[in-house]
């Protein structure tokens, strides 16, 4: 990927925005358990930076994806995970769809609002029976005079307790379970929405994640994206910006908690030497920050396919593995070489080992995107052969 | 009114600086340039008097190499109209740079020249003050803040003492210091248009000026590094110490 001025630029911004605006609120946010969403998005709206590679006719900049990329890596210097979670969920989870599928005057009416800052975005697919196998959900919408009528319920719905709206994906008629599925605009005021119980959580504390239940819930039936029975392949298409989105945001805070440990390790003594000077420790952050800029490579290499138009959905998918792996093994590695210190709550690295926990879980666990990439190497036995297996 | 600001692409203010083995400079392939921050400053207040509708054109300048269009396009971003590139590879001395943007401020008939009141890199802190000087024109720098009335300008400048006002005749040379802005955050929009603004690139030679070697620069050695020191316990103890060093 060629990083041109103006990805560098870009970057600048962000990264500026995210040091003076957002750091200093981290640990009061993450405190609360909720960021002000609408300031901070109506903020970055005016920088227009919420709607990068959105049409300009809706406020967007109609730039490729790979400026999309530089975003989520300079939101990677947030100090915390669950803010650029945040963020991203606005800009690349829960309006692709919409701005790619969505009727001209849906978009003028949620799209563009979205990308000024001026409303709050949640993408909501997840229900307590239903995360990996979203296929299952059971939320439906029925048709009623000129609306949709909602009733069901939507789990770990992130930015849940303030959106304005979520695309929301519910079973609009019975029969096949990857195409009764539609993708709905739903006003997150209106009657018959209880989202009261923001849900308390390991990490990504700065972000809040609500318990949404809908009941004979009253959405006109224009706010349908795209075509009915086409949301389980509109939500697959969604999800790969998701998870290039995700890999993407966690770049540069791992590469900021290496050198963090750096600092501290090279300052800190134990038997007469500092820390790094044992070579298990300087070797292990060798190693570390060699895995980090495999990630980025890989991150790269996806945003360039995906760029020219080609099929990325198997890179997308190692992103997100990779990413979620990594993470996971950098932070705890770092965390230990903090000792005591690490293990405190409120700091970088305690915090990050919790944040990070979560992309191996959210927007598709590892083993999801073991099985997608898997299929796509046509290793996975399918249902046939099971089937053929059972009946001899 | 037009203004001209001039923008220097130096080292970044965040990278750690490294001397060349033979001590010729500093290493410059392969680091992280910037726009010098206080020509942002400069840049920055440029805009602000545009916006307030004071100023109606600003042009960007800067000398150097190629990639000074980088630098160039960030002022176009930031809100200048056009730029003006001096193209010329190799060291460019104060009194080289004066030269050249005195002959640009001739030409273009510019109100006001706005530069920072130094580069990081050599922290000369000259030019604004030669170019006054081969301009014959009045000059105000360390500004903190500038305001424009007509056809002057009153400059309120940091000086030892406190803080000192001039009123300067304009047309003039007015250098920034770190407090009279706050540059803003770029705009994606911005950074986009930017890209599409004229650079008109000019050599020496076009400006009929003569690049200067008045300086020589022997040799380049790091700071000394700081030698350890010790903790003292009471204020008394402080005293005695800096009794024992004679130093109060
Ligand atoms: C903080 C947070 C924010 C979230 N935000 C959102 C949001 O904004 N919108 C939204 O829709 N959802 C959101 N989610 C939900 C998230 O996407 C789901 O939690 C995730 O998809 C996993 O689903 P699940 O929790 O039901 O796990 P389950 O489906 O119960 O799976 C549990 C585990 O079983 C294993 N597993 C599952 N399937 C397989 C398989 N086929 N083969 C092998 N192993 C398997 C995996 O290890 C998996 O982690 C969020 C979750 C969290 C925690």
């Amino acid at each position: 990927m060629i990083l041109t001025h103006e990805h560098k630029e870009l970057y600048r911004t962000v990264k500026k925005f995210v040091e003076d605006e957002l750091n200093p609120h981290v640990a009061e946010w993450e405190k609360e358990g909720i960021w002000p969403a609408h300031e901070v998005l109506k903020k970055m709206g005016n920088l227009g930076l919420l709607g990068i590679s959105k049409p300009e006719a809706y406020g967007g900049m109609g730039l490729d994806y790979s400026y999309e990329v530089v975003f989520a890596q300079a939101l990677g210097n947030c100090t915390c995970g669950g803010i650029p979670m945040g963020i991203g969920v606005q800009t690349d989870m829960a309006t692709p769809a919409l701005a790619r599928f969505g009727s001209d005057e849906l978009k003028k009416e949620y799209l563009a609002p979205a990308i000024a800052g001026d409303m709050v975005v949640s993408i909501a697919v997840s229900e307590a029976g239903a995360g990996s196998d979203v296929a299952s959900l059971k939320t439906t919408a029925r048709k009623e005079g000129g609306d949709y009528v909602i009733n069901g319920s939507k789990m770990w719905i992130t930015n849940g307790t303030q959106s304005d709206w979520a695309c929301m994906l519910v079973n609009t008629s019975e029969g096949k379970v990857h195409a009764n599925k539609s993708l709905i605009v739903v006003p997150m005021d209106a009657k018959g929405i209880d989202r009261k119980t923001k849900l308390d959580k390991l990490g990504m504390r700065g972000s809040d994640t609500a318990m949404i239940f809908l009941d004979e819930v009253r959405v006109p039936q224009r706010n349908l994206i795209g075509t009915e029975g086409m949301g389980f392949m509109y939500q697959m298409m969604q999800f790969q910006e998701e998870r290039l989105f995700g890999a993407a945001s966690g770049i540069d805070g791992l590469t900021n908690l290496i050198n963090e440990t750096i600092e501290y390790t090279r300052q800190r003594q134990a038997f007469g030497q500092s820390l790094l000077d044992n070579q298990y420790v300087h070797f292990r952050l060798a190693e570390l920050k060699t895995e980090v800029e495999a990630l980025k490579a890989l991150v790269y290499q996806t945003t360039e396919e995906y760029v020219a138009g080609r099929d990325a959905s198997m890179l997308a998918s190692m992103c997100k593995l990779k990413a979620g792996r990594v993470g996971r093994e950098v932070t705890d590695s770092l965390l230990q070489f903090w000792g005591g210190q690490g293990y405190m709550w409120d700091n970088n690295i305690s915090r990050a080992y919790r944040d990070t926990r979560l992309i191996s879980i959210g927007g598709g666990a590892d083993e999801i995107m073991l099985g997608i990439i898997s299929k796509l190497m046509g290793i996975l036995p399918s249902k046939r052969k099971h089937e053929a297996k059972k009946a001899s | 009114m037009k203004v001209l600001v001039s923008v220097k692409r130096v080292v970044d203010y965040n990278v750690r600086i490294q001397i060349k083995p033979d001590g010729s400079g500093v290493v410059t392939d392969g680091v992280k340039h910037s726009m010098n921050p206080f020509d942002e400053i400069a840049m920055e207040e440029a805009v602000r008097l545009k916006e307030k509708g004071k100023v109606t054109e600003i042009i960007a300048v800067t000398l150097g190499g190629a990639k000074g269009e980088e630098t160039l396009r960030t002022a176009l971003a930031f809100g200048a109209d056009r730029a003006i590139h001096v193209k010329e590879e190799g060291e460019i001395q104060p009194l080289t740079a004066a030269r050249a943007l005195a002959a640009i401020f001739k030409k273009e008939g510019a109100q006001i020249l706005f530069t920072g009141k130094q580069a990081i890199d050599d922290d000369a802190n000259q030019t604004a003050q030669m170019t006054a000087a081969l301009l014959d024109l009045p000059q105000a720098t360390f500004a903190s803040k500038v305001e424009l009335d007509g056809t002057k300008a009153q400059v309120t400048r940091e000086i030892d003492a406190g803080l000192e006002t001039l009123e300067v005749d304009l047309p003039a040379v007015i250098s920034a210091d770190l407090r009279l802005n706050e540059p803003r955050y770029l705009k994606l929009p911005d950074i986009m248009k930017a890209k599409k603004k004229t650079i008109e690139a000019v050599s020496f030679a076009d400006l009929g000026v003569e690049a200067a070697a008045s300086l020589k620069t022997i040799k380049t050695t790091p700071p000394p590094t700081r030698s350890k020191g010790v903790m003292v316990k009471t204020v008394d103890e402080l005293v005695s110490a800096l009794k024992a060093k004679g130093l109060v």
